[in-house]
């Protein structure tokens, strides 16, 4: 399926390739690399490039490419979930995927990847069972790597691969047990000039990180489940049982995963926890331009607003901008023509605002279309769909395990139009 | 100066031209950490993508290597370069050979894993003898691995393919979930022309789905589209004649079905299709995006049409994913939404466009939105594209203006008003806007042209504005096909592009030579002499195709004497009425491409493309299908199913089994098809009948590789290894097992804290009637079990002994028969410390016999033995083996509690050897798990003569639990037992033949001293073994 894998940066350097049959010459990346240069963002490549002979399939994530090389067909999908995958491995076991860590881990990243793949089809992408086999590097470890001239490779027989639940390690031991959610809900909207709202909707996650020994089998339920619209599990979760009884029944996998993931629908039930009052003019006549734009707190059930943020592409002709911000601090870069706000928490006694000029380059038009604004923001304490966790049980073991949800809200790709 | 030389010697390393010397010196000194840091740098070198083919003597040198991160290494480095050096590749195939035997079936896998991967023709005979023995392998993971090496022979020698094709029919008959994906993978790629290998498998297929790994998930889904395009008819004909009614018809008996069949007017969908329908569904959850993907693709390939909207959900929700998901959920949806407007019309907000998506998303969002745009929605979409044509992304912008287009040609209603806002556009700033709305306009005003004369004069004054070629080519067209409307500009324009001729784009060009002879022919007074300068020009024209076409329109209209014939013709060759163009989507009649597939995506079959059959006009016989049903397995799972659905104690089988299916039909839904765990469940429980049970279904069952040689006795030591082969080793009874088990699951699993005293009954209930010992293991059920377990304990049960897997199994083999004594014949023994299924009284022992002569030997058996009451289960006789092979087999010994040695002859065709097997007295154990209440009681029962102890003295920082409970393992087969108190270490066991309980305590009494205690009633094992584990931990 997977005939090669190449790791190339923004700048086109293909720094590690990996090869699960015969070798495939780099020199098939030259198609695309071209296709790169031609597109104006990174993110604008195409997924997909038909060559002569084969067929690339690229993935941009974290400053990276991530592209493989097909020979016969496959569902792109499956190519792409597995680059993914590869990413997220990365991530997991070193803190960060970026060139840097790649290339400071080069053995240990083919070894992974060695074992993720056999003949190009997928082997072993659970991280539990990766762990197993080959252990993340930790500093004491590399210490001790160091002195005693052990290694990072597994040499116990590795059981996660050949048992029914793939996904935990047997054997785990905690002297604490804990078992912590958080249940994360991101708003998803575009709302237009007038602050009316476009398209709203919620998508929510419920991360976990569970550290409990022996075989724990727990049941999580919700006071109000049919709130949920859509929902997708990690596989460990039993489907007939939500199906039937609406809770999450599941033996976890040792350490962080998610969960599950559900999206909220009904658009009047979404609540927009701010609203954004802005203006942004150019003059006809003259190369000048104003912008202002305040942001106060609408719906927020009472909690405080954090962490906003305000996110503007101004038009490529800006020469400059002088603004003032009543409230945190902006930072404007010329190149990429970014201004970003960073507000913090918001104050209903006294709302922020950020406002001044912004001046063309000489001549130029007057921009046709308005920047569109992007928001971020977070609440703590609060799921806006109003999801509320209702306990969580646990079977199989005597132990008592320390439980914890936690709830959190944030702004996903919310965007006003101007 | 230390520092100092490191730097140098790290300067030589990376820059000299010699590096590589270095690190053939390092490969080839003899200190393991030399070795494994120069395998890193190869290693590391091969990553980067250079060469580093000249190592390849020095690096196959440690291809035997004990140390596991320097052989995978090494393994990593023979498989990239074995091609290259074919002949130095050989020098490593003993070693996997070896490796092929391994007891470890890990070992046996990955070395079949390396050796399949060596791309080197001329061992393809050997590799195919490893892939099939490896797929009638004890273990699943090793059989997966074979189907894997299927696929790399056949791409290395296709001639292959006949064999691979009989180890893929074996392979597809494989129960286990691990190999399902792998083998369908593989007959994907070597034979999926052969459909006829698919029938008897096909319901297994369906209901192992939701268990298999994600990837093989998507394999299947695929596969089961194509196989059942070409056995089902088609369910688009008539729709919603299938109801639940339906659905009952596959469980019962195949008369009757094929009765049904017949009878069958109306549609009926065939059992095995709704089947596959309703076990593909869950799926739709999953987290892999290419999972629900494939989910989508099926339903829409083969669900009835009213069914295929339950999956548009799942799709809108992947477009939550990452960019390049959105990207081919996006293509997907635009193929469907072309034909199924209503399946995403409700869904048509999550298609508005983000200033922040990448063009490629937009562009897709835009044609989606076009395609869904209705009367009744058609103002919400204008309105949102009138947004969009602002946006800043030019290219963009311009999309906009031709969805707009196709939205004024598709829907009559606002043809009037977009035409209008088109017309406004063009007095936009931006080039590619204005040039797209000409081009849009144009099209539109092909489409009704009477009314728009305004909107050409219109055109014709921004005419001198416009800049971009396509855009002045579409109005110079305009002005010549509709130049009878514009009669007083037409000319105006063309004495205009008369002066400009010479410096227009080609296409310009045309279009002037096109508008000149159009306008020659109604109204020539005015442009003869135009129109005769623009011929000029054009004949003399660098392109050819401009002096061509010239010439073309200038004998069509000003014809000469000889060749006047065509020209009486030339009004109506040119001023032909011309159809209005169609605007219509690109992803039109994508779907001939199957959904979800590369080829979908880029428009055009990519290799290894498997075409999706039309439906059949009638089904193909639909009893290919059928399975024989292996008589259900009597097992203790069900009957305790049974009790707890309140009806204790009744034990005649088919009553219950009937009673099963009435509750399947009552429909307690979640009872027919399984999910993930209930499933993992039944396989994950090892039950272990005890004694005169020895395992009735491995004698039934007919899978040839449990009984064809003595290897029966799980040549792996690993708990979970004997899991899953007893899963495998499971009856066709399976299907019919889950579902009682899941019910039951979930009435246990809510119940039974409430029910204490009804699950008390249960559990007596199974222990009288089917004296099970069930290991622990790592299952949903078992958990369950254990934690019921435990629960009762207090109530003063007799428990049963459970079972459990080896806590640790030593690697140390003992020589049996060395190959000096044995004239070549060398043999080997050691304790896998599994429980014998020949006879729950013996210990299994695992023989590994090799040839070290040169010639075959011949009938290897077991002869005379004693004591001669002695009780051995031999191996079955080996016929021949030949010159450096190895072999391992088991056999079991019934040592009747005791350590003497058993003594037996190991004879060939031509001799006869005395050997001896003489057990340490931990092996004659079993591991039995407790809990520390029992182990308390059971210990207040052993006491006096019963109990042996001892102080003994050792290392302080060995005093943690990990160390004590690592040599109490190496020494005896015992199970640990959870402690409440740090310092007390329990383990339990019992004795193979008597089935006597043996405690051992080791409590820790600070000051690096320890109290063994052991209690049992075999007072002379107890103090042997006491003697042993003093030894074991005083060492420690």
């Amino acid at each position: 399926m997977i005939n090669s894998l190449f790791l190339i940066n923004p700048s086109g350097e293909i720094f590690l390739e990996k090869h699960w049959k015969s070798v495939v010459s780099r020199s098939v990346c030259d198609y695309f690399l071209e296709a790169k240069e031609k597109a104006l963002e990174p993110e604008d490549v195409p997924p997909v490039i038909h060559t002569p002979h084969h067929y690339l399939i690229s993935i941009y994530r974290d400053k990276l490419f991530f592209l493989s090389v097909i020979q016969t067909e496959v569902p792109p999908l499956f190519v792409i979930e597995f680059l993914h995958r590869v990413a997220e491995m990365i991530q997991d076991y070193f803190g960060e995927c970026s060139e840097t860590v790649v290339k400071d881990h080069m053995v240990m990243v083919y070894e992974l990847l060695e074992e993720m793949l056999d003949n190009g089809f997928p082997l072993a992408t659970e991280s539990n069972v990766l762990k197993e086999m080959i252990r993340p590097p930790t500093i004491l470890r590399s210490v001790v790597n160091t002195l005693t001239g052990t290694s990072n490779v597994g040499d116990t027989l590795l059981t996660g691969q050949l048992s029914t639940i793939p996904w935990r390690r047997a054997g785990v031991r905690y002297t604490n047990n804990e078992a912590y959610f958080d249940v994360v809900e991101e708003i998803d909207a575009i709302l237009d000039q007038s602050g009316t709202t476009v398209f709203a909707e919620i998508q929510g996650v419920v991360e976990a990180c569970v550290k409990l020994s022996g075989m724990p089998d727990l049941t999580l339920s919700f006071m109000n489940p049919r709130l949920l619209d859509d929902v997708s599990f990690h596989p460990c979760v039993r489907y007939k049982l939500w199906e039937s009884e609406r809770v999450l029944s599941f033996i976890p996998p040792d350490g962080n995963f998610t969960l599950m993931t559900y999206h909220v629908n009904a658009q009047n039930l979404v609540a927009i926890p701010v609203y954004v009052k802005q203006s942004i003019s150019f003059f006809e006549c003259g190369s000048d331009g104003r912008l202002d734009v305040t942001v106060g707190p609408k719906q927020t059930m009472g909690k405080t607003v954090e962490g906003v943020m305000v996110t503007v592409h101004l038009p490529k002709t800006i020469l400059s901008i002088n603004l003032t911000a009543t409230q945190g601090s902006y930072t404007y870069d010329n190149g990429t023509k970014l201004l970003v706000w960073d507000i913090g928490k918001l104050n209903p006694q006294k709302l922020p605002n950020l406002r001044g000029s912004l001046s063309l380059q000489a001549g130029a038009p007057k921009p046709e279309e308005n920047p569109s604004l992007n928001i971020d923001l977070k609440i703590q304490q609060l799921a806006i769909s109003g999801l509320k966790v209702n306990r969580l049980d646990m079977f199989g073991e005597k132990y008592k395990p320390f439980k914890g949800v936690k709830y959190i809200t944030k702004a996903g790709k919310f965007q006003v139009r101007t | 100066s230390l520092p100092n030389s490191l730097c140098i010697v790290h300067f030589l390393i990376s820059f000299s031209p010699s590096r590589n010397e270095d690190l053939k010196e390092m490969l080839e000194s003899n200190k393991e950490s030399l070795k494994l840091e120069a395998m890193k740098r190869v290693v590391g070198l091969i990553a980067k993508g250079k060469n580093a083919s000249e190592l390849f003597p020095a690096v196959v040198k440690n291809v035997a290597s004990k140390n596991i991160e320097l052989k995978k290494l090494v393994y990593v480095y023979l498989v990239r370069y074995a091609e290259e050096q074919q002949d130095l590749a050989l020098l490593s195939i003993s070693t996997f050979q070896r490796a092929l035997k391994d007891p470890n079936q890990l070992i046996r896998a990955s070395a079949l894993r390396v050796l399949s991967s060596i791309r080197v023709p001329i061992i393809v005979p050997i590799m195919m003898l490893a892939i099939k023995e490896a797929a009638s392998d004890m273990s699943p993971y090793v059989r997966k691995t074979s189907a894997h090496a299927i696929q790399k022979l056949y791409s290395l020698d296709q001639d292959q393919k006949e064999l691979l094709i009989e180890v893929i029919e074996k392979l597809l008959k494989d129960k286990s979930t691990l190999v399902a994906g792998s083998v369908v993978m593989a007959f994907e790629e070597v034979c999926p022309d052969r459909i006829d290998l698919i029938h008897k498998n096909y319901r297994k297929l369906c209901n192992l789905l939701v268990d298999v790994e994600e990837w093989g998930q998507v394999v299947i889904i695929s596969m089961l589209t194509r196989y059942a395009r070409t056995q089902f008819t088609s369910p688009w004909k008539e729709d919603g004649v299938f109801d639940e009614h339906n659905e009952r018809a596959f469980y019962e008996s195949d008369e009757e079905k094929t009765r049904d069949e017949t009878e069958a007017k109306p549609y009926m969908m065939d059992p095995d299709h709704r089947l596959l329908l309703r076990n593909t569904k869950p799926l739709l959850q999953s987290r892999n995006t290419a999972v629900v993907m494939s989910v989508a693709q099926l339903y829409w390939h083969l669900a009835p049409k009213n069914e295929v909207s339950i999956v548009t959900k799942s799709l809108v929700r992947l477009l939550r994913s990452h960019r390049e998901v959105q990207y081919i959920v996006l293509q997907n949806i635009a193929t469907m939404s072309i034909q199924r407007k209503g399946m995403f019309e409700p869904y048509m907000k999550s298609f508005y466009v983000r200033s922040t998506d990448a063009t490629h998303i937009k562009s897709l969002k835009l044609e989606i939105l076009t395609s869904l745009a209705n009367e009744a929605n058609i103002s919400t979409i204008l309105r949102e594209f009138q947004t969009y044509v602002k946006s800043q992304d030019k290219q963009f912008a311009a999309g906009t203006i031709q969805a707009i287009g196709r939205c004024a040609t598709n829907i009559s209603e606002v043809t009037d008003t977009c035409l209008n806002g088109l017309v406004l556009l063009l007095s936009n700033r931006d080039e590619t806007v204005v040039a797209e709305s000409v081009v849009v306009i144009r099209k539109l005003l092909q489409i009704q042209p009477t009314q728009h004369s305004d909107i050409i004069k219109h055109m014709a004054k921004l005419f001198d504005n416009i800049t971009v070629p396509m855009a002045r080519a579409s109005i110079l067209w305009l002005m010549g096909e509709y130049c009878e409307r514009v009669p007083k500009i037409a000319p105006d324009v063309l004495r205009k592009m008369a002066k400009s001729f010479t410096s227009e784009e080609d296409i310009v060009k045309l279009q002037t030579v096109n508008l000149a002879a159009k306008l020659y022919l109604t109204n020539s007074k005015q442009t003869k002499l135009l129109t005769q300068y623009i011929l000029n020009l054009g004949k003399y024209d660098q392109n050819y195709d401009i002096r061509d076409r010239t010439r073309f329109i200038r004998q069509l209209i000003v014809p000469n004497d000889k060749n006047g014939a065509l020209s009486k013709y030339a009004h109506r060759i040119l001023l032909a009425p011309k159809p209005a163009p169609v605007l219509e989507s690109a992803y039109k009649d994508r779907d001939r491409y199957q959904l979800g597939t590369l080829s979908h995506t880029i428009n055009t079959k990519a290799s290894g493309y498997l075409e999706l059959s039309d439906w059949p006009a009638v089904a193909p016989d639909q009893s290919v299908r059928n399975v024989e049903v292996i008589e259900p397995v009597k097992e203790w799972a069900p009957s305790l199913g049974k009790t707890v659905k309140s009806k204790p104690a009744k034990s005649s089988d088919d009553k219950f089994y009937s009673d099963s299916g009435e509750e399947e039909e009552k429909g307690s839904g979640s009872s027919s098809s399984e999910d993930g765990s209930s499933s993992s469940s039944s396989e994950g429980v090892l039950h272990i009948l005890q004694n005169e049970r020895v395992c009735p279904e491995s004698g039934s069952d007919a899978e040839s590789h449990v009984q064809k040689n003595s290897s029966q006795t799980s040549e792996e030591s690993d708990k979970s290894s004997s899991q899953s082969e007893k899963s495998s080793s499971e009856s066709d009874s399976e299907k019919k097992e889950r579902k009682t088990k899941t019910p039951l699951q979930k009435k246990t699993s809510w119940t039974y804290v409430t029910k204490q005293q009804h699950t008390k009954t249960i559990f007596v209930n199974v222990i009288n009637q089917h004296s099970v010992l069930q290991t622990f293991s790592y299952s949903h059920w078992s958990t369950l079990c254990v934690s019921l377990f435990t629960q009762l304990c207090p109530l003063s049960l007799a428990f049963p002994l459970q079972l459990s897997g080896p806590a640790f199994v030593p690697e140390k083999s003992h020589d049996l028969l060395h190959r000096m004594t044995g004239k070549g014949l060398s043999a080997q023994y050691q304790f896998p410390r599994q429980p014998c299924l020949y006879q729950p009284t013996m210990v299994s022992v695992q023989i590994s016999l090799t040839n070290t002569t040169d010639h075959p030997l011949e009938q290897i058996h077991i002869g005379d033995r004693s004591p001669t009451g002695l009780n051995i289960h031999c191996f079955n006789t080996i016929e021949c083996l030949e010159p450096e092979a190895s072999v391992t087999v088991f056999m079991g010994i019934d040592f009747n509690d005791s350590t003497q040695a058993a003594n037996f002859q190991l004879c060939t065709k031509e001799d006869h050897f005395s050997v001896s097997i003489q057990p340490a007295i931990g092996e004659l154990l079993l591991p039995i798990t407790m809990t520390e209440l029992d182990f308390r009681k059971e210990q207040g029962k052993l006491l006096g003569m019963n109990e042996s102890s001892a102080t003994i003295t050792m290392a302080a920082e060995n005093m943690t639990s990990q160390p004590i409970s690592r040599p109490v393992a190496t020494v005896a087969n015992l199970g640990m037992v959870p402690s409440s108190q740090d310092n007390v270490h329990r383990f339990a066991g019992k004795t193979a033949n008597s089935g006597a309980v043996v405690l051992v305590t080791v409590e820790l009494r600070g000051e690096s001293t320890a109290l063994i205690t052991i209690n049992t009633e075999k007072s002379v094992m107890g103090s042997m073994l006491l003697r042993d584990l003093k030894l074991a931990l005083a060492q420690a």
